[in-house]
């Protein structure tokens, strides 16, 4: 399989449009254009095509296709005894693919919303994590775990949760989140050549929020590298997953808040001051990290270094979210290149709030641009 | 109030029926006031084996199947050896020589009658106080005093020795052994699992949850949960208000059996047919095996705290599974005092061995300190390969040429 951007291991620039069906692919295949989702069942199929061992199970994931639609056909397509509907027991589904990916089984387990991940915590920490670890290589777990990801859909309680920092901190684990349809479908490939687990979170607020190009062929994107999605030379911007597109918003001057966020978020953070409207100036590096486990360390650094500027926009809770461990990297390895204090644009640590209020939690264009404001006064 | 309509068996369907309770959906649909009654199914899903050895060793039943009194020399060379072992651990946590290290005497007939049914395809997935069962399925007691005395390596389980790792986390290993067989199904081997557990697992939700899944997909699975009494402190009867485990079956749809654990025989007999049931595709057995914990949870706990010398004598002089089965051979002139010294003597030899094998393992991982990074991923990743580097550079001062 081919890379559809870049080499292993290392950052690169694409010109992979966000939002745009233009380009993307590698080499002129036949390319088909899809939104996320899709890209995710385009993956399973090939996935379950090329290798019998995969196997997707999960609530829901059979007849009904995934209450998503991310395993739609799948069922007809491979039958129920690779497309497995589980009882509603989370701890089980992840459990049990512990015990048939050590016996020989690729299995693609789905839980059908992160917030619902919590019920298989110990399965995935105690065990999934560490088997490898503590059977000496005699067994492993080449588990892939999907999970919908994120807020901004107006779904209930429990729905809408951004974890990814919590099974980051795991020793075992990998933690993917893509941000686009092209990359989700190479992460998930390449997830599924992985012998070791991979927490594979899915922003469900851009699950079908645009459609890309993404090539017909089986392709991989690696984990581990990020992606330069935007060059530029006034300040680093590192995000992933849904978020992406908020940064996006204000860089392509969308910057006019849509998602009824208020302007006072500005002042409240006592940074009213600031001359949020000469953002839209601004030459932006984005760097989309698009694997928090591994994470692309020499990529950001190597952009603020260029830049001496750092925001870090993530829709997790702030304390303790992974946007913390790139501001302490970046300290620890580039302080002398920064020229402001780095800047944490993330949500508020209080339970994800319901529908009504769910987007006062999520990083908007407001918050984003006093955040670059603040950091190139500073 | 209208009194439910008794449906005859027959039309029910047994008890293993694996479309009850579909069909009671089914037939709901078309009874107007009441539902037929599955009471007698649900009785018949839970069954008692029938003893062979009373407490004194007389036998008080028929053999099972395919074993003979000769079998019961083995079997006894076997418990005898899990009895040695278990000694000479407790003795090495005592010298300084091991960690905490959780013992099992006592339970020597549940776990040899249980491991003799396995076949050589079939696998053992165990809980962490099954060193005789594992033994049994060759892995050799080097593994388990590794394991204990605190190094990795110990559940480094040879490739040729089918059983999964210890599993320390209580019930964690239900889901996988769920999986492990469904696993098998599905690539259509020929293999049953045994995963063992105590009764302090049956209160944990991977025990429900992995029953519940096994019973829906009729996995190819053995429960065998030894009932030792005790969670550390806990009474069985503080940790279900059932009358037995072996019930707790009946509501995942397949049979449950209880058996007396310190009869090596009856517990062969149940887990052999379970295993049996397993490989024919007739589905998953939960085996309740009722034994006594004779020495503490672990080297750590006292239980004199919690439970009476006198309950302790009872079991130790009047239900000791090693008594039983020997006073039995014995009646037999199947088994003497100079087999039982000749018999002592190998097993303290074999263990002594294995004590000295575990004593080098260590020493050998503790000259190299930086393989606590091996094994994490199957490739170390640069962030641990940095890492590792600072180890050695740091922590050790040896410049990372090691």
């Amino acid at each position: 399989m081919a890379a559809v951007t870049g080499e292993e291991g290392r950052g690169v620039a694409v010109s992979t449009p966000h939002r745009t069906s233009k380009n993307g692919s590698t080499n002129g295949s036949a390319s088909l254009n899809l939104n996320l989702v899709e890209a995710i069942n385009q993956a399973l199929h090939l996935a379950m095509e090329r290798d019998s061992r995969v196997v997707v199970m999960g609530e829901d994931v059979g007849r009904n296709g995934g209450v998503f639609r991310a395993t739609d056909g799948l069922w007809q397509r491979f039958g129920p005894e690779r497309v497995i509907d589980t009882p509603l027991a989370e701890s089980v589904i992840v459990g049990a693919a512990v015990g048939m990916a050590a016996f020989g089984l690729r299995p693609v387990a789905e839980i059908q919303f992160e917030g619902f991940t919590y019920l298989a915590f110990d399965q995935l920490v105690t065990q999934a994590a560490r088997l490898r670890n503590r059977s000496r290589g005699r067994f492993r777990v080449p588990l892939v775990l999907r999970a919908p990801h994120g807020g901004g859909v107006r779904a209930p309680e429990h729905h809408s949760e951004a974890p990814e920092a919590l099974y980051a901190h795991v020793p075992g684990l990998q933690v993917v989140i893509p941000s686009n349809p092209c990359d989700a479908k190479g992460l998930l490939l390449a997830a599924l050549q992985q012998d070791d687990p991979v927490i594979f979170f899915e922003p469900k607020r851009i699950y079908r929020a645009f459609r890309q190009s993404v090539p017909q062929e089986a392709y991989t994107v690696p984990i581990g590298a990020a992606a330069v999605v935007r060059e530029g030379h006034d300040v680093t911007v590192v995000s992933w997953g849904a978020s992406v597109h908020s940064v996006l918003d204000v860089i392509a001057k969308h910057g006019v808040d849509d998602n009824n966020s208020t302007d006072h978020a500005a002042s409240a953070d006592g940074i009213g001051h600031l001359d949020v409207d000469a953002v839209s100036h601004l030459d932006v590096e984005l760097i989309d990290l698009r694997s928090l486990k591994p994470w692309d360390e020499e990529t950001v650094l190597h952009s603020v270094e260029k830049t001496g500027r750092l925001v870090v926009v993530q829709e997790a809770w702030q304390t303790g979210g992974f946007g913390s461990e790139i501001i302490s990297r970046v300290a620890q390895k580039a302080l002398y290149s920064l020229q402001a204090p780095p800047v944490l644009v993330g949500g508020w640590d209080i339970p994800v709030p319901l529908a009504q209020l769910e987007r006062e939690q999520l990083p908007s264009s407001v918050r984003i641009r006093a955040a670059l404001a603040q950091v190139m006064q500073g | 109030m209208t009194k439910p309509v008794p449906t005859s068996p027959s039309t029910i369907g047994n008890s293993t029926d694996p479309d009850l309770g579909r069909r009671l959906e089914h037939s709901h649909n078309g009874v107007a006031h009441s539902l037929p009654s599955v009471s007698q199914s649900l009785v018949e899903l839970y069954r008692e084996t029938p003893p062979v050895l009373a407490p004194d060793g007389t036998q008080v039943g028929p053999f099972p199947a395919g074993l003979t009194p000769a079998d019961g020399v083995t079997l006894y060379r076997w418990l005898l050896l899990g009895r040695v072992f278990d000694e000479k651990a407790v003795h090495l946590q005592r010298q300084g020589r091991m960690g905490t290290y959780p013992p099992l005497v006592g339970q020597e007939a549940a776990q040899a009658g249980s491991a003799y049914a396995l076949h050589p395809e079939d696998w053992l997935i165990p809980s962490y106080r099954d060193h005789l069962a594992a033994r049994m399925r060759g892995l050799s007691f080097r593994y388990t005093l590794m394991y204990w005395m605190g190094i990795e390596e110990g559940n480094r389980i040879p490739d040729d020795v089918q059983v999964f790792t210890t599993a320390v986390s209580i019930g964690d290993q239900l889901p996988h052994a769920t999986g492990a067989a469904l696993a098998t199904q599905l690539l259509h081997e020929k293999r049953a699992f045994i995963v063992y557990f105590g009764d302090g697992a049956t209160s944990e939700g991977d025990f429900h949850e992995s029953l519940n899944f096994a019973g829906v997909y009729r996995l190819p699975l053995v429960y065998f949960c030894q009932n030792n009494q005790y969670a550390i402190s806990t009474p069985r009867t503080r940790q279900t208000a059932s009358a037995t485990i072996a019930q707790k079956a009946i509501a995942y749809g397949f049979p449950g059996e209880r058996v007396d654990g310190n009869d090596v025989f009856a517990v062969y007999d149940a887990v052999h047919r379970a295993l049996e049931r397993a490989r024919a595709g007739e589905g998953p057995t939960l085996v309740e095996a009722v034994t006594y914990r004779l020495g503490p949870h672990t080297t750590a706990d006292d239980p004199s705290r919690y439970r009476s010398k006198d309950e302790e004598e009872i079991w130790a002089k009047q239900r000791d599974p090693l008594l039983r089965l020997r006073r039995f051979l014995q009646s037999q002139n199947l088994w003497t005092d100079e087999d039982e010294e000749r018999a002592r003597a190998e097993a303290v030899a074999e263990v002594q061995q294995e004590i000295a094998a575990a004593e080098a393992a260590v020493q050998e991982a503790k000259r190299h300190p930086e393989q606590i990074f091996d094994h994490t991923f199957a490739k170390l990743p640069l962030y641990l390969q940095r890492q590792r580097q600072e180890f050695l550079t740091v922590t050790r001062g040896d410049n990372g040429q090691s």
